[in-house]
């Protein structure tokens, strides 16, 4: 890694952790429904929606209610971008007069996007007019997102509300999240990228020939070359902010109309943990000490960056092996050295490895480098980080109940050792809400085993490997691990668009997603409903450094050694096999 | 009963019975209570067949290999029945000792036509009424309708000197088993034949009823769902193996032992194998406090208390108040004030006349003198007069309170002098009670009584401040009396002019702010404050009413005891979350030991990972997991000590000991066994 790879990282720090505050804070007031600063312009939109979709914002929902409003919400959206891949022969503004998507790689799209997963078996440009993208994908990505602030705005609300049964209104914050917070921030992105020469058309794919003549694989001349268009810069915009990361072109923003310059790549890196970073703020905000909200993203940062160091490490000193080649992958004046394979070189390692540590820390899994191509540890970093569960910075508002979840966890631990019930934020954590915790817990590590088992031992499964060893390993865990913490991160190199996985996937992400805002929901109830137990000396602080250690502690305990002994069979084995030069 | 708290941890007939029972408790029946040493007992049952299968084989893992892991599994399961066992022994030789003195008596009934019958105890039913005589056992318990005798309850609170029992007021619960000394007593049968104090009592101590408290519930959960996840890891690992044995076209699939050994080794069977036992020896450690709680769920909640309602008489203060200062009237010296104060009090054997004498002594070099012999007549204090004295040598002295004091000296016709008014008001103030002293209807001046605050008591306050508990002070007397004394005692509040009423309403009023509320009480009049806190321990010395509306009988009847039960309570939660932090810190270990062997064969490179160069790493984490729960059974019998400071300071030092701790021994614990292996040529 050179020196200027190192100033980008730290500038990068800096400027999202300067964001953390003002956003938060903005975010917190759009929850209060306290002027936030838009209010004059969106109000009256807000008010219109309610009067026209016959919303009371007013009326406020239990749990239960709110987990069937939310089901129902979703599950419109899943059948809505199904209908609409399905049919897209039939409708406009599809100047490729793309077919129909095949019924099993529909249904994979529409879960995929409804759970803010964005796992893409199909490249953008090849499978979907520019109506399903639009209406179909970028809607969801709105939408998803939107859901997961609900989600988490609701927990909040049952940890600081006392002695009721009702959470919030579920529309209401759907529809403040979007309006208020993701469609002005994506506004702003969309015209920076397209600044930045993203593309933004209706127009068709442009046929244009080639500078110089090449062959493809079979050895045949290639005289032209189809340059895709469409309506990217708005997409990716709400790709990036909502966590979404499902990209507009197949290669994701490796492609270079899709993330064209060091700056846009800047923008973009930024824009995938922005919001989940601010919402740390928002939640201290709205529970009435800030501090809880720094303890949670310090928590996030100290798994974060030691693993992005390790990432950056691996990827800088490259593979071992080529240098008994004869090969020269050190950085010099020449070149900026390192592990090249499958970046782009705008980019270079360092934004290659912090892009791939921030969108799967952030369940964001868009890519700007091909993660395949990665050194073993190299890609061991971004498959950690998903198999974490999501909760380092995680999706938007997902990440952040996830991590309150784990907060609970260890609040339970460590409160049993201080000599008292464990509580969080004056809150009694009891039998139910460690059963429902559990539940949380424990569905993603059970899809991502169950599944990668699953697909290892099945001929579908192993035919869709592309490496053998335990590289190969590595490529079905990664997307298991991918779909069952709704990442939607491809690791690159697995055949996944088959039936066999885009069902396997398809409930993977299905699983994922909607089986954890239940219980996280459940919980949210129960604590509405308890009294508050004031602070004294004998509660457990939850704001101090040792807190911070302690949650960072049991996210990778809790979170990380169930992979262990799958890691050891893929990534841990083709790094040491490396190191050991014995590989077959 | 007076060796409870004398007992050593592994007493050798505890220890001989627990051995035993810990085989019992291999009853698959017993282990499906606790999910993760079910999983353990599993493991060794499955392990013991694929040792006998590979016996009738030929190649593949070595027989003796199984047969090694599957004994230890089966010591790991053995080890946590026998830490249970222990837990439950010591409660069990109480038990024992405790049913000695519920033998059956033969008791007198009394019939309806004044005569009495002779029936055993068993078939007396609630509302008999029974006639007892000196020297006879008390059949069942009851509250005296009739008589006064002294009784020796040492049966059940240890204590060997007899206490008096008496029908009305606030001594009249008698409990079945207690034997009476002198006199009789006419008692009422309050409870049925088995269910009576004592009974409930075996069986608490022995853990019988034992159910599981509400924190327990919770940590089960979470050690369950952890047990589940790393079975499904395991589990899954089989088939990862075989993929990669065919990814890397070398090797052999993972054995099902080494499975069972890794799953085993990962589940937090520290914890799960030393759970029930912890929970048993909080009860244990409230029996050797002499405090018998109703439910495991008092004890916990005791740990959570924020608020301690204490009586001010015999908890904070002493139970008399003494004298401290005597201040003459204008004109009178203070010797002849003290002599007449002396002189007043020489017969008067109320703790509070005898410390006039002292303090007459004291300062003023007064000696005893005898009264009777000078052929004085004491006048003995009468709720009717409020007043005592002696009559001697035509003297008449009399001391009493001020009201009472005031017209008998107006009555003799002496004027009543302001100034000594202006003292008696002073003494108030101080919350003190002065006794004004008149020698033949002269006032001659002030006795300053003053409650005495108990020494220490302002440091254990002090130190529960820590802890973050408030200290409330519950007194009869008037504010400003209250108020003084609320400040050299150093309590955080006080409840004044207390009735029972204002006492059930300041209950409810912390806990409807979230608190937890823990109180002492007696009389029956505290019985509804008693039943509304969430921790009540009612005194032994109480009575029945008082009794059944606690979770907790101090048989000692010390109301300090509170500030120990709180503690016990929080030892208990303690202790769970230190062994459960070290249980899944160990986990890091053993993937270091195991991961390199287990696959091997497949990629032997990750042998790199082998950091402590362990030659049986699988074996040796085995059995460092099965004698883990041996050393730590003193630690889950005693508790984890609780000291006074703050959470944060608390959690720090128990994250240092047990999750650094719970990191790195087991990394010295491995390779020391290891390298014992090796040494004994077993590896």
């Amino acid at each position: 890694m050179n020196t200027y790879a190192a100033i980008e990282i730290a500038v990068f720090f800096v400027i999202l952790l300067a964001l953390v505050k003002p956003l938060g804070l903005y975010m917190a007031r759009v929850y209060q429904g306290t002027p936030c600063g838009l209010n004059q312009v969106l109000l009256p939109v807000e008010r219109l929606i309610y009067r026209l979709s016959g919303v009371r914002p007013d009326s406020e929902m239990t749990w239960q209610r709110y987990a069937v409003a939310m089901l129902l919400f979703n599950l419109f959206g899943l059948l809505a971008v199904y209908g609409i891949q399905r049919a897209q022969g039939l409708l406009p503004l599809n100047p490729q007069h793309l077919g129909a998507v095949s019924p099993d790689l529909a249904l994979n799209t529409a879960v995929s996007f409804a759970s803010n997963t964005n796992w893409q078996a199909y490249s953008g440009e090849s499978t979907l007019s520019y109506l399903s993208q639009m209406l179909g994908l970028t809607v969801q990505n709105f939408l998803s997102a939107a859901t997961g602030m609900a989600v988490l705005v609701a927990f909040i609300r049952g940890l600081t509300r006392q002695k009721v049964a009702e959470i919030g209104n579920f529309w209401v914050d759907v529809t403040r999240s979007t309006l208020y917070i993701l469609l002005p921030l994506s506004f702003v992105l969309a015209i920076a990228l397209v600044s930045q020469g993203v593309v933004q058309s209706f127009g068709p794919a442009i046929d244009v020939t080639t500078v110089t003549a090449s062959t493809d694989a079979e050895g045949k001349p290639i005289q032209t070359q189809q340059i895709p268009q469409g309506p990217a810069a708005s997409q990716i915009a709400i790709k990036q902010l909502g966590t979404n990361g499902g990209g507009f072109f197949g290669v994701n923003s490796a492609h270079p109309l899709e993330n064209p310059t060091p700056l846009s790549n800047f923008l973009q890196v930024l824009a995938i943990l922005l919001v989940p970073a601010a919402l740390c703020y928002t939640f201290g905000d709205l529970v009435g000490d800030t501090r809880q909200g720094w303890t949670l993203l310090a928590s996030m940062l100290l798994v974060f960056v030691p693993l992005l160091a390790l990432g950056l490490w691996a990827e800088s000193v490259g593979n071992p092996r080529l240098a008994d080649l004869g090969v020269d992958a050190n950085a010099s004046l020449l070149q900026s050295g390192g592990n090249l394979e499958g970046k782009e070189v705008r980019f270079g390692v360092g934004a290659s490895v912090l892009w791939s540590a921030a969108t799967t820390a952030a369940s964001n899994g868009s890519v700007n480098a091909m993660h395949d191509s990665f050194t073993p540890l190299g890609g061991l970093v971004p498959m950690l980080l998903m198999q974490l569960g999501e909760v380092i910075f995680g999706g938007v508002g997902s990440g952040l109940y996830g991590l309150l979840i784990f907060a609970i966890v260890a609040v339970f631990i460590a409160g049993l050792m201080v000599g008292r019930t464990p509580e969080y934020l004056g809150k009694k954590i009891e039998a139910f809400e460690m059963k429902m915790a559990a539940l949380v817990i424990l569905i993603p590590p059970t899809i991502v085993l169950a599944g990668t088992a699953l697909a290892v031992s099945f001929d579908a499964g192993r035919a869709a490997v592309t490496n053998p060893g335990p590289h190969g390993f590595s490529q079905i865990l990664y997307a298991l691990s991918s779909a069952g913490n709704n990442n939607g991160s491809a690791f690159a190199g697995l055949g996944v668009n088959n039936v066999f996985y885009n069902s396997l996937l398809a409930i993977a992400m299905f699983g994922s997603r909607f089986w954890l805002i239940i219980p996280v929901l459940a919980i949210a109830g129960s604590l509405a409903r308890k009294k508050q137990v004031p602070i004294s000396a004998g509660t457990l602080p939850t704001h101090t450094p040792l807190f911070v250690v302690l949650l960072a502690g049991i996210v990778v305990l809790v979170g990380a050694l169930t992979f262990v002994p799958a890691l050891a069979l893929g990534p841990i084995a083709e790094h040491m096999q490396l190191l050991s030069n014995s590989a077959p | 009963m007076s060796t409870r708290t004398a007992r050593p941890l592994f007493d050798p007939p505890i220890v001989k019975r627990a051995v035993l029972d810990s085989l019992r408790k291999l009853n698959p029946r017993h282990q499906l209570r606790n999910p993760v040493m079910f999983t353990v007992f599993l493991g060794s049952v499955l392990t013991l067949l694929l040792f006998l299968q590979a016996l009738g084989r030929i190649g593949g893992e070595s027989p003796w290999f199984i047969l090694a892991i599957s004994a230890w599994l089966w010591f790991t399961v053995l080890f946590a029945n026998f830490a249970e066992a222990m837990a439950e022994g010591r409660g069990k030789a109480q038990a024992d000792a405790l049913r000695k003195s519920r033998q059956d008596v033969i008791a007198r009934r009394l019939a309806n036509n004044k005569l009495y019958e002779m029936v055993s105890s068993k078939d007396l039913s609630l509302g008999d009424i029974v006639v007892v005589k000196a020297g006879e056992l008390i059949p069942l318990d009851g509250e005296v309708i009739e008589g006064v005798a002294t009784v020796d309850e040492s049966a059940i609170t240890g204590e060997s000197a007899p206490v008096i029992r008496e029908s009305g007021g606030d001594r009249s619960a008698v409990t079945g088993g207690t034997k009476v000394l002198s006199d009789f007593l006419i008692i009422r049968c309050t409870a049925k034949p088995g269910e009576s104090f004592l009974d409930r009592m075996i069986s608490m101590v022995e853990g019988a009823k034992r159910q599981k408290t509400p924190n327990e519930i919770a940590l089960d959960i979470l050690l369950a769902a952890m047990t589940i996840v790393f079975l499904l890891a395991c589990a899954t690992l089989v088939s990862f193996s075989h993929y990669s044995v065919i990814a890397a076209g070398r090797g052999t699939p993972i054995t099902l032992t080494v499975v069972v050994a890794l799953l085993v080794c990962l589940i937090p069977t520290t914890i799960g194998g030393l759970l029930s036992a912890i929970g048993i020896a909080g009860m244990d450690r409230m029996i050797q406090a002499n405090v018998i709680a109703t439910s495991g769920r008092a004890v916990e909640a005791a740990g959570d208390v924020d608020v301690l309602l204490l009586d001010k008489t015999g908890t904070i203060t002493l139970g008399n108040r003494q004298a401290v200062e005597f201040t003459p009237a204008t004109g009178v010296t203070i010797e002849r004030l003290a002599d007449a104060a002396q002189l007043s009090s020489l017969a008067d054997e109320t703790p509070e006349g005898r410390s006039i004498v002292v303090l007459a002594k004291q300062k003023y070099g007064l000696r005893g003198r005898d009264v009777e012999g000078l052929g004085g007549h004491f006048i003995s204090f009468s709720a009717r007069t409020r007043m005592s004295g002696v009559d001697l040598e035509g003297r008449k002295i009399r001391k009493g309170a001020v009201d009472a004091m005031e017209n008998y000296v107006k009555e003799s016709g002496h004027e009543f002098p302001r100034s000594l008014r202006e003292q008696v008001d002073q003494i108030s103030k101080a919350g003190g009670t002065p006794l004004v002293v008149a020698d033949n209807g002269q006032a001659l001046g002030v006795i300053y009584l003053k409650d005495i605050v108990k020494g220490g008591i302002r440091e254990r306050f002090a130190e529960l401040r820590r802890m973050g508990i408030k200290t409330v002070m519950i007194t009869g007397d008037n504010p400003l009396t209250a108020a003084s004394i609320a400040a050299e005692a150093g309590v955080d509040d006080f409840l004044a002019e207390a009735t029972p009423e204002a006492k059930l309403n300041m209950i409810r009023e912390y806990q409807a702010g979230g608190r937890l509320v823990a109180m002492t009480g007696d009389g029956t009049n505290d019985s509804p404050a008693l039943a509304q806190a969430d921790v009540a321990v009612a005194m032994n010395s109480g009575t029945q009413a008082a009794k059944e509306a606690g979770n907790m009988v101090d048989l000692d009847s010390n109301p300090t005891k509170l500030i120990e039960i709180v503690e016990i309570g929080k030892q208990l939660l303690m202790t769970r979350g230190a062994l459960t932090t070290f249980s899944i810190a160990n986990d890091v270990s053993k993937y270091f030991a195991i991961i390199p062997v287990a696959f091997a064969s497949t990629y032997p490179e990750l042998g790199r990972l082998n950091l402590m160069g362990l030659s049986s790493g699988i074996l040796s984490a085995v059995i460092f997991n099965a004698l883990i729960i041996v050393v730590l059974i003193p630690l889950a019998l005693r508790g984890v000590k609780y000291r006074a400071v703050g959470a944060a300071t608390l959690l720090r030092n128990n994250l240092v000991i047990y999750g650094l701790g719970g990191l790195l021994v087991p990394f010295v614990g491995i390779k020391v066994i290891d390298l014992i292996l090796v040494g004994l040529h077993l590896a």
